[in-house]
């Protein structure tokens, strides 16, 4: 599939009709969300044939983008109900076969070894903090190829040492810069719209 | 949810060391074909708890996945497309997992397990 095409059909996608501040609900752009997954599977071959989790998967944009690339299997997880609604909805309108568990990331119960990649787009922490760092700290505990999530680029450096140092990535490189407009969702936005810059990573977990 | 799925998932409630396999609970369970793909099937084979998957897919009706088996019986197709229908086209609709410690319950709904956890259970 090309890119374009990816991105045409993510931008099709139902987004979150009432989203919840607490939980830093934030649709991931078909920009961005079709980038990194193409990103993944045509620099890495880490979607196609592969099982991939989508953490925080909110209306599923990351996961269905892997599933439209050829992920065997594709599992969106999210704490919040509502979210998987849509996210569940939106799949099948693609035919798209996902699996769906209402979790909090942070109590994941999960074997190791099944998951090949993780993808996510997490909370950036701003409202309840430290949890981008727990997800990370799942996802590289839970994936055994490949980790891809989107980071603040201001908090660059300490992505970098959590991830090798507290959460022994073997690697943990930034792919690329990207530009993540955040739409003026809630009333605490004063300007109608603004664009934060944001990393999108790759890590390595430690070879199992 | 996929058998596949469910031989990933535990019970991580606080204090509880023995969390998998989740028992099933079945209300509904719906069957989906997917594509057969037997490499992807080879490669996810070695990952897979055998045992939990086969009490699992008898628990969801299917009796046909041998109890013991060599890595061997991967170049049988015909045993290929067992593990195939039972790791990915059996789907838990209703019901619910059920953690081997404690007895506490995650309602299944719409396919979906609920394993949000108390504030207590954290």
């Amino acid at each position: 599939m090309k890119l374009k095409q990816l991105e045409g059909h993510l931008g099709g996608l139902q987004q979150f009709s009432n989203p919840k501040v607490e939980l830093e609900q934030y649709p991931t752009g078909p920009h961005i969300a079709s980038r990194m997954l193409f990103t993944a599977e045509n620099s890495f071959g880490d979607v196609s044939g592969k099982v991939v989790a989508d953490f925080g998967c909110g209306c599923g944009t990351l996961g269905v983008a892997a599933a439209l690339l050829g992920a065997e299997q594709v599992i969106g997880i999210d704490i919040d109900a509502q979210s998987l609604e849509i996210a569940a909805e939106n799949a099948e309108d693609l035919e798209l076969d996902m699996d769906f568990i209402q979790c909090n990331i942070k109590n994941l119960g999960w074997r190791a070894s099944v998951v090949d990649t993780v993808v996510m787009n997490p909370p950036f922490g701003t409202r309840n903090k430290g949890a981008d760092m727990d997800f990370l700290s799942v996802a590289l505990k839970v994936a055994s190829q490949a980790v891809y999530s989107l980071h603040k680029t201001s908090t660059r450096d300490h992505v970098k040492r959590a991830a090798l140092q507290n959460f022994s990535a073997s690697s943990a490189e930034v792919i690329c810069e990207l530009r993540y407009d955040v739409p003026q969702l809630y009333k605490f936005h004063k300007k109608r719209e603004v664009d934060i810059a944001v990393d999108l990573w790759r890590f390595v977990p430690r070879s199992i | 949810m996929r058998l596949l799925t469910h031989n990933m998932l535990s019970s991580n409630i606080k204090g509880v060391t023995n969390g998998f396999p989740l028992r099933i609970e079945i209300e509904k369970v719906v069957e989906k074909q997917v594509e057969f793909n037997p490499d992807f099937l080879k490669n996810m084979f070695p990952k897979i708890e055998w045992k939990a998957l086969v009490n699992a897919s008898h628990s969801m009706g299917y009796v046909e996945l041998p109890e013991e088996v060599e890595p061997s019986r991967l170049d049988s197709e015909d045993f290929l497309h067992k593990f195939h229908h039972a790791l990915l086209e059996l789907h838990l609709e209703e019901g619910a997992l059920v953690c081997p410690e404690t007895g506490r319950r995650f309602p299944v709904s719409k396919g979906i397990p609920n394993m949000l956890l108390h504030e207590d259970e954290v």
